[in-house]
């Protein structure tokens, strides 16, 4: 819808105005309601239909109140005026934007030459800018994308001249550019009431992001030249157009094509909802007119088909294939992101802000609503309705990171201490005390806002108001001006009303014949010794709070007493397995410091103790519930890390057998693959869960463990999976020591339970990641790290209202590592939409990709994956159809036209049907397919990102001086050229791939032999040179392996060498030997699934 | 042999035996009617030091049911190289080895004074001695620290070859491993849990090791030390390590909270060391050595529960079937006994504790093994201390006095049946010819085991005279008994003792007379105590003394010589004179009478009662009393209220308590101090006589008694004054005028209310 708007304005502003009315309207319904365009509000009552109705009428769209914030009712002034006003709105926006502005410029390399410029000058600001990455795509051409706004495609070609000067000249337009969500951002001040009209509008027209590819025409080049847009322009506008830059182009366009968008508006009015009007400009886009596009879309489809089959090759046939330039390249939206937003901090004070991509390095100011480090939405403006949401299909998530660990210049949340009364709250709904509660009757009462009940403030919190109704303490007080901050729980937040014991760490090592053979029991004593000082601890503390015992186990447990006062620790064996107890309560768990002589000592004599041990059967469970009576005793919470090494086949709960079937892959029964062989392990992790008892499992397989049964314990209780197959001291010990390095290290909460509240309207319905739930509606966490993850759902429930948005409130109550019991806050305003356009044009990609992917993973526990697979495409292909309905403008049917926010789905879409979970090749087992399954299901937005779109850095490509990362390059095959080495990463696996031919200098001076033919394939270790080259590529990969919360073992792979199979299975745009398809196949069969839906 | 009493002397002397008759009715209707039956105390290794064992096997009776051992009382026909048992009759062939064998040449086991023969088996491997410990943790600091010295001690005492073991216990049972270097291991077991012997042995890796055995079974005896090494190690090798682990033993961690007691798996413990010597070591003298310090509060044989508000189980509650835990404690370590005994191992139970620990739930532990029961009041103690080093003394070859796995194996000439036994022991059900169907005690068996024995473990063991009336003995006709006991004696040879005896006939119609003055009625007071305390065990009270009395009164009724109808008459001539005496001390004495005792204090007396020697049990019976005065040396006194004098010493002896009693002037004039002053040194060494004596008892007996130093007026007089006969009381003090004696506050009657309605009963025709 965004994209329709948008356009509107451009051309004769009056028009437009037109068509916002409607929308304007319906949003505003109960405001407008005095206004001239009177007749459509009438409409409106009727949410969508009424829309639609009344675009005819050509109401304008009043919106542009936006000037005043409270705008609703302003703003029924009228079109024009709004336009006026729009106009300053944008000017507001400005100033604001003043981010935004030069985001812009940065936005795109194209763009942001021309664009630049323009834009900057352009009060505009942001809408100029943002067209860059859209309209790069749609140069692309091979599909061309043309931005919703689509801004005919002419304009396109102007877009790119125009659009810079253009912009500057309508300004408004401007914001309309691609990056509608920007724009909203800066407006949020202004919109919050209705600023949003004004701005909306812009932003809408922003929406018009939307890229719409045509079938290649020609292959464009690639993004970067800008220039290529220009060809497009040829082409199509569209390509431009595609690109935010619509924004920019569509004011272009008003130009220009203005011929022919105004010809479009006209049109619009009468048919199309009220969105159309909007669109009808992009159609304008008359991308569809994109004429060349078209016909090659037919082509593509037949390539659809052909989808399967076809090489990966890039290739030849133009006709056949779309140019794999041309489609939207995540590389180069990654890279716009990063220079339009990666330099101004993110501030959150405004309500439903974009925030920047995830790859994006920015910082945040927390100024009211929670940063995006701790919450990230799939989208920040919702419908209002139940029946839009229906609609549209875009699933409406939050990715919660609660203890999200924030980089060193953003300040933790600050502590707040309510006393003995505890934090207030609401009496009816529980809702924390929080930056959206309404004071009133002189301070003495607050309104809650998720609830709306009102409450009496207690006399030891009372403070008078200002005159704007606000508390005259509300910056001194973290929890009525921060998005995040934590309170201290009081006796009545603690189980069974007593302050809790600091936690515990107990190390439980399987000390069978395997883990002896391979070393690793020896590595890990000797590790241990000294990672013992490191746990972690609270703020200042001089040494950690935290207690640890050991436990050993093959068959039977071993306990070990290591009380300080004794001179040799003792070892006590419990055999009954059946019946599982801790031996000893005194001198089991100890203080580091205090024991560290009977600890040591320990540590020595475990190896040698088993040294010549017979022993190879293991027990799992009652390893566990050991843990569990251990802690209880202590009274206290606590982790138990386990290391463990095979198939738990000995007499005793929990016994496995092997069950691995590759057989049953592909069937109706292959869900059982993932589902744990028997209930032991989930009744065993409830009982943790009631404990606080964490448990993070490293395994050391040679065969098959049953990752899926034992993986089940951690995740249900907050706990990680590490997974070590064919485990050898010399490959292995780097990777997984610093695993056990930073996870012991990591700070940790325990025996945590997540509440997410809502504002009326909308409900958490569902929940995804490492924890238990016995209820609804709370998150149970023994364990909580700030990796990991929690998504959360949300459904409908009535009606929302667009003037007080939708409220997010997670409250984290949890026991700190020092044993401190706290409530952690996380706070979100979100807006609500009317128009769905809104929603697309706010919509997060990466995020909704965070979603879907852990969505499918869980489907495969109880469907078959090829449904999984189906519903994922289905759902996909009805999000993008619903656009393309309701948002884009009318084109031929041959065209793809994608949402700007949502152009890389397809992409990345294809990227989580590939992944080995669902689509396994022949080479994946498993248990790595449970273990990556269980890995995604806690992963936040970045991790799924990478984990599915692995980066390709080239190594040799940039000069050695430049310090900083070399820009990434798409993940397909035909990007590498032999003469070079890249870079591959996706958070768990590291590739250094050398091409044939590179020079020999470079070979000689990264591996320190002299040919190509000499580079041991399969090293897992660079040496260190002493040379720029050699410390650059060291230092990349060390800056890499720091990013990502696991180590990520590095695999020199050589060209044309065998293990380069392996690394081709991570170029995710090729299609892949398991039968994933190629980038371009994929998009195409998107294609063809959308114009089903929408025939 | 001038009297009986030098002959019954003598044959308690050689062959460790005393029968309640020395003369046997020649029918089953007179035995019967004889009130008393006949039966014999053994002691199957009482001390021969005249006695060295023979080097080689005992020669055997070839019939398959019989099996006696040659014997002096043999046939023998030296030119056919035959001898005829005297139990069946059947003639065998001496073996090659006793070609020589003449009239002058005749191998020990033929001569008459060879009774007793002991034999020393070369055959079969030697196993070490087992001992293993298993200690309570749930004491307190210094008890605890007492009982690991007393077992570091221990230490020192134990045979260097002999294999030890290690368990504690408290809320958890650990077993500890002891072969280990460095870092101390042990196995633990919840204590609340009751598992089963192969459960046991699996959790604690003794089965692996079993499955080579089998394929390797001739090397099965030289593996046997190997298998269980980790928990039973030879003392010599683990001796520091040992040491050290006892003297890092640490009370009980887990928390006791205000109002409980500690949680204590004594159950499981000892289940745990059963099992743990059962797969190991089956077969093998083996001594398992508990060490309580309280009652068992949880798990299989809890005999009450940790809150402290609810008190240990009373005799009051067991008669009012109020004691919730008993029956299935009593179960769970009846259980556990007879495993152990069918493993040939036994169990002691040393507790120590000022409450009652559950001696009465875990008696059957010590009583069915042979094992011993010690009862103090604190491991703190000289009690428990010097008892617990007694039980490591050596006898004068220097072996300990402890042998095991004994099998006692009774035949009778065929006039006679095997009717039971009462010890240490439990039946192993050999039925054989010589078996009665009717049972005094264990029966139904001619062999039983006795697990744990020393030189003074005696059994009283019941016979039946099966001769019919009218199938008359021939004059001068001998019925014999042969005691075959074979056991592992301390050095760990297997041995063989052989005791036959032999007794004459005699019709009772004709020769009452010889059978009346051949009663030995020390040893018949003794085995009817036996037989009335076996019955207390499972009958009333007041059940048990009326059997009692109802026997008294049959047998004055059959060996008195009274008038009819004449109380005044009665005499009982001097074989049976003091037999009355020894009832009525009975029937006031604890092993029937509950009143004032703990039922854990009854066990511990019966267990006691039910394994001394005949001495021993008269002292128990009827304590002695001792008078020391100026008046002439100290001299034996009557039981008896009239013996406490003002100016007497009293020292008496009742096996569990040394009570030396100070007159009340005797005690005046040491409260005067005239001990110190050297002009009256005699009082000095009058005050000092009885602790002399009292000192003597206290070294040579087993278990320690009660050592108390009263004197008149003292609360612990009360242990004199509940013993002696209440002649005079405070109904009757004045009656008799006398100044003399000290009155007994007690509605008991006296000896002699006793004895006046004893003779009316017995001359009344009514009963």
């Amino acid at each position: 819808m965004n994209v329709n708007q948008s356009i509107p304005p451009v051309p004769p502003f009056g028009q437009p105005q037109p068509v916002y009315p409607g929308y304007h309207q319906s949003s505003y319904s109960g405001q407008s309601g005095s206004t001239a365009p009177t007749i459509p509000y009438g409409a409106y009552n009727g949410p969508v239909p009424g829309y639609q109705q009344t675009p005819p009428q050509g109401i304008s769209r009043a919106p542009p109140s936006s000037g005043a914030p409270p705008a609703s009712t302003a703003q029924a002034a009228c079109g024009q005026v709004a336009y006026g006003q729009f106009g300053q709105g944008d000017v507001q926006n400005g100033p604001s934007s003043a981010v935004q502005m030069q985001r812009l410029p940065g936005s795109q390399p194209f763009g942001s030459p021309l664009a630049p410029v323009g834009n900057q000058p352009a009060v505009l600001q942001p809408y100029g800018p943002p067209p860059t990455s859209a309209q790069v795509t749609a140069q692309l051409a091979g599909m061309q994308i043309s931005s919703a706004v689509a801004p005919a495609p002419p304009s396109s070609e102007l877009g790119y001249g125009p659009p810079t000067s253009l912009a500057s000249a309508s300004g408004s337009f401007p914001n309309s550019g691609l990056y509608g969500s920007y724009p909203q951002g800066q407006a949020s001040p202004v919109s919050q009431a209705q600023g949003h009209p004004g701005i909306q509008t812009p932003q809408r027209s922003a929406p018009s992001q939307a890229s719409s590819f045509t079938p290649p025409a020609s292959g464009g080049p690639r993004l970067p030249s800008v220039t290529g847009p220009l060809l497009p322009g040829q082409g199509f506008g569209a390509p431009s157009v595609s690109q935010p830059n619509h924004v920019s182009s569509p004011p272009p366009q008003a130009l220009p094509p203005g011929t022919q968008m105004t010809g479009l508006l006209g049109p619009p009015p009468p048919m199309h909802s009220p969105q159309q009007p909007g669109y009808q400009p992009q159609q304008n886009g008359s991308f569809g007119s994109a004429r060349g596009p078209q016909p090659n879309y037919g082509s593509p489809y037949p390539a659809a088909p052909t989808f399967g089959s076809q090489p990966g090759l890039p290739q030849p046939l133009p006709p056949k294939r779309l140019d794999p330039d041309a489609i939207p390249s995540p590389i180069q939206v990654i890279e716009d992101d990063r220079n339009n937003r990666g330099t101004e901090p993110f501030v959150t004070g405004v309500r439903g802000q974009v925030p920047p991509l995830v790859t994006t390095n920015f910082l945040v100011k927390d100024q009211g609503n929670a940063s995006p480090r701790y919450i990230r939405c799939t989208s920040y403006n919702i419908p209002c309705t139940s029946d839009m949401a229906k609609q549209a299909q875009v699933p409406l998530a939050a990715v919660i990171k609660p203890l999200a660990r924030l980089p060193p210049d953003e300040a933790s949340p600050y502590v707040v201490d309510h006393g003995e009364s505890g934090p207030l709250r609401c009496n009816r709904c529980k809702a924390y005390m929080c930056p959206f509660m309404q004071f009133i009757e002189g301070g003495r009462r607050f309104q809650c806002c998720f609830c709306s009940c009102i409450n009496d403030v207690p006399p030891q919190y009372f403070q008078h108001l200002d005159h704007t109704g606000k508390r005259v303490d509300a910056y001194d007080r973290p929890e009525l001006s921060l998005g995040s901050y934590e309170f201290l729980a009081t006796v009545d937040y603690c189980k069974n009303n007593k302050f809790p014991s600091p936690p515990a760490f107990i190390f439980m090592i399987d000390v069978s014949y395997n883990a002896i053979r391979t070393g690793l029991v020896r590595l890990l004593c000797e590790e241990l010794k000294s990672l013992l000082d490191f746990l972690p601890r609270e703020g200042g503390a001089e040494e950690s709070a935290i207690r640890v015992g050991f436990v050993t186990y093959n068959k039977v447990l071993h306990f070990y007493n290591v009380k300080s006062s004794l001179a040799q620790p003792q070892m006590m064996v419990v055999s009954d397995v059946a019946d599982m107890f801790v031996p000893l309560l005194d001198g089991f768990l100890v203080n580091v410091n205090e024991s560290r002589a009977v600890i040591t000592s320990l540590l020595d004599q475990i190896p040698e103790m088993f040294a010549d041990t017979r022993e190879t059967e293991t027990v799992f469970v009652p390893v566990i519930q050991a843990g569990i009576e251990a802690l209880k005793a202590a009274e206290c919470a606590g982790k138990l890390f386990l290391f463990h090494t095979s198939l738990p086949i000995a007499e005793a709960p929990g016994k496995l057998k092997n069950r691995d079937d590759r057989k049953l892959i592909n069937t109706d029964k292959e869900k059982t693959l993932f589902q744990p062989q028997t209930g032991a392990y989930q009744t065993l992790a409830k009982e943790c869960v009631a404990q606080g008892c964490c448990i993070d499992l490293f395994l050391f397989p040679n065969q098959y463990v049953d990752v899926a049964t034992l993986s089940v314990v951690p995740q249900l209780t907050g706990g990680s999976v590490y997974k070590y197959a064919c485990f050898q001291v010399e490959n292995d010990q780097e990777r997984f020591l610093s695993d056990l390095r930073r996870n012991v290290q990591k700070v940790v909460a325990f025996d945590a339970v997540m509440r997410v509240r809502t504002s009326t309207g909308i409900r958490a319905v569902d929940f995804f990641g490492a924890f238990y739930m016995s209820n609804t509606t709370d998150v149970e966490l023994a364990g909580l790290d700030g990796d990991k993850t929690v998504t959360v759902e949300f459904k409908h429930d009535d009606r929302l209202n667009e003037e007080s948005g939708a409220l997010l409130q997670c409250a984290l109550l949890y026991t700190s590592c020092a044993g401190q019991r706290r409530l952690r806050i996380h706070n979100l305003a979100l807006n609500c939409c009317t128009q769905l356009a809104d929603l697309y044009r706010n919509c997060e990609t990466d995020t909704l990709i965070n979603y879907m992917a852990k969505f499918a993973y869980r489907g495969v526990l109880n469907s078959p994956v090829k449904a999984v697979r189906d519903t994922l495409i289905t759902q996909c292909a009805q999000i993008l159809a619903c656009y393309r309905k309701n948002c884009a403008s009318p084109s031929s049917a041959g065209q793809l036209i994608l949402p700007e926010c949502m152009k890389l789905l397809p992409v990345y879409l294809n990227c989580v049907l590939k992944s080995d979970v669902l689509q396994p090749g022949a080479e994946v087992t498993t248990d790595d397919r449970a273990y990556v399954r269980q890995l995604v299901t806690s992963m936040d937005v970045a991790e799924t990102n990478v984990f599915f779109y692995p980066r390709l850095l080239p190594l040799t490509k940039s000069p050695i001086e430049s310090t900083t990362e070399p820009p990434a390059v798409r993940a397909s095959e035909e990007r590498l050229s032999n003469g070079d080495i890249y870079l591959l990463e996706n958070g768990l696996n590291l590739f250094l791939w050398v091409g044939a031919s590179v020079q020999q200098g470079v070979v000689q001076s990264l591996f320190s032999v002299s040919s190509f033919s000499q580079i041991t394939s399969g090293l897992s270790v660079l040496p260190v040179l002493d040379n720029p080259l050699s410390k650059k590529v060291q230092g990349l990969i060390d800056s890499l392996r720091a990013q990502r919360s696991r180590y990520m073992k590095l695999i020199v792979v050589k060209q044309e060498d065998k293990l380069e199979m392996l690394f081709k299975h991570f170029l995710v745009e090729d299609k892949s030997l398991s039968g994933g398809a190629s980038y371009v196949d994929f998009l195409c069969h998107m294609h063809k699934e959308i114009r089903q839906l929408l025939s | 042999m001038a009297t009986y009493l030098e002959f019954i002397q003598q044959n308690e002397d050689r062959d460790g035996v005393r029968f309640s008759w020395n003369v046997w009715p020649s029918s089953r209707l007179e035995a019967t009617r004889m009130v008393v039956p006949l039966a014999c105390l053994l002691t199957p290794l009482k001390e021969r030091p005249d006695l060295p064992p023979v080097q080689y096997e005992p020669v055997l009776c070839s019939r398959p049911t019989c099996k006696a051992v040659l014997n002096p009382l043999c046939q023998v026909d030296y030119r056919a190289k035959l001898w005829a048992c005297n139990f069946c009759f059947q003639r065998n062939q001496f073996p090659p080895a006793y070609g020589g064998i003449s009239e002058v040449n005749q191998p020990a086991e033929l001569m008459p004074q060879f009774s007793t023969i002991e034999y020393m088996i070369q055959r079969g491997a030697q196993s070490p001695l087992i001992f293993l410990y298993v200690v309570d943790t749930c004491l307190e600091e210094d008890d605890l620290q007492a009982l690991k010295e007393s077992l570091q001690m221990s230490l020192s005492l134990l045979p260097p070859d002999a294999l030890v073991g290690l368990i504690t216990f408290g809320r958890m049972v650990q077993v500890h491993e002891l072969s280990c270097e460095g870092i101390s291991k042990s196995y633990v077991f919840r204590g609340t849990k009751d598992l089963t012997a192969k459960q046991i042995q699996d959790m604690l890796g003794l089965t692996k090791p079993a499955v080579p055995m089998q394929q390797a079974r001739p090397a099965q005896p030289q593996e046997h030390p190997f298998v269980s090494s980790r928990f039973l190690q030879p003392l010599h090798k683990i001796d520091m390590n040992l040491t050290d682990l006892l003297g890092e033993l640490q009370r009980d961690p887990w928390p006791v909270t205000q109002g409980k007691r500690p949680l204590r798996s004594t159950g499981v413990a000892l289940s745990i060391a059963v099992g743990l010597l059962e797969g190991t070591f089956p077969n093998t003298g083996a001594r398992i050595m508990l060490f309580t310090g309280g009652p068992p509060t949880q798990g299989p044989g809890m005999v009450v529960g940790d809150e402290l508000k609810i008190p240990i189980r009373s005799w009051h509650d067991i008669e009012k079937d109020n004691a919730r835990f008993m029956k299935k404690a009593t179960k769970h370590y009846e259980m556990l006994a007879n495993r152990t005994a069918a493993n040939g191992h036994c169990i002691d139970i040393y507790a120590c504790a000022l409450d009652q620990t559950g001696l009465l739930e875990m008696k059957c532990c010590a009583n069915l093994t042979g094992g011993y029961m010690v009862m103090g009041d604190s491991f703190n103690t000289s009690l428990f201390k010097q008892t617990f080093q007694r039980i490591f003394t050596k006898d004068f070859n220097g072996d300990f006095r402890m042998a095991f796995g004994a099998t006692l194996d009774v035949k009778t000439s065929r006039e006679l049946k095997i009717a039971g036994a009462i010890g240490p022991c439990v039946s192993l059900n050999v039925k054989g010819p010589c078996v009665s169907e009717n049972e005094l005690g264990v029966g139904g068996t001619s062999q039983w085991k006795i697990c744990g024995l020393d030189p003074t473990s005696t059994l009283g063991i019941y016979f039946e005279v099966v001769n019919q009336h009218n199938a008359p003995i021939p004059q001068g006709g001998r019925g014999a008994i042969q005691f075959v006991t074979h056991y592992q004696h301390s050095s760990t040879q297997r041995r063989i003792r052989v005791t036959t005896i032999a007794r004459n006939w005699a019709d009772a119609q004709t020769q009452l007379r010889h059978i009346e003055a051949a009663f030995d009625q020390e040893a018949a007071a003794v085995l009817m105590a036996r037989l009335g305390v076996f019955r207390a065990e499972s009958e009333e009270g007041p059940d048990v003394l009326r059997w009692l009395d109802r026997q008294l009164i049959r047998l004055c009724q059959k060996f008195g010589q009274y008038n009819k109808e004449d109380p005044a008459s009665f005499r009982l001539s001097d074989s049976f004179s003091l037999y009355p005496q020894f009832m009525f001390h009975l029937r006031r004495s604890p092993f029937l009478q509950v009143f004032n005792n703990s039922p854990d204090e009854s066990s511990y007396y019966r267990h006691h009662f039910a394994r001394q020697d005949l001495t021993q049990s008269l002292i128990m019976i009827q304590p002695i009393l001792y008078s020391y005065s100026f008046h002439g040396p100290p001299e034996p006194v009557l039981l008896d209220s009239s013996s406490i004098l003002a100016d007497r010493i009293l020292l008496m002896d009742t096996f569990f308590q040394i009570v030396i009693y100070l007159g009340e002037t005797i005690a005046q004039w040491r409260k005067a101090g005239y001990q110190d002053m050297p002009e009256y040194e005699n009082f000095r060494h009058l005050l000092q006589a009885p602790l002399d004596d009292a000192q003597e008892i206290l070294q040579a007996r087993f278990p320690m008694p009660r050592y108390i130093n009263t004197e008149h007026g003292g609360s612990q007089a009360r242990f004199l004054l509940s013993k002696v006969n209440p002649s005079q009381t405070h109904n009757n003090l004045y009656a008799w005028g006398q100044e003399t004696g000290a009155p007994i506050l007690t509605d008991d009657v006296s000896l002699q209310v006793f004895m006046d309605h004893l003779k009316k009963l017995a001359v009344s025709s009514a009963c």
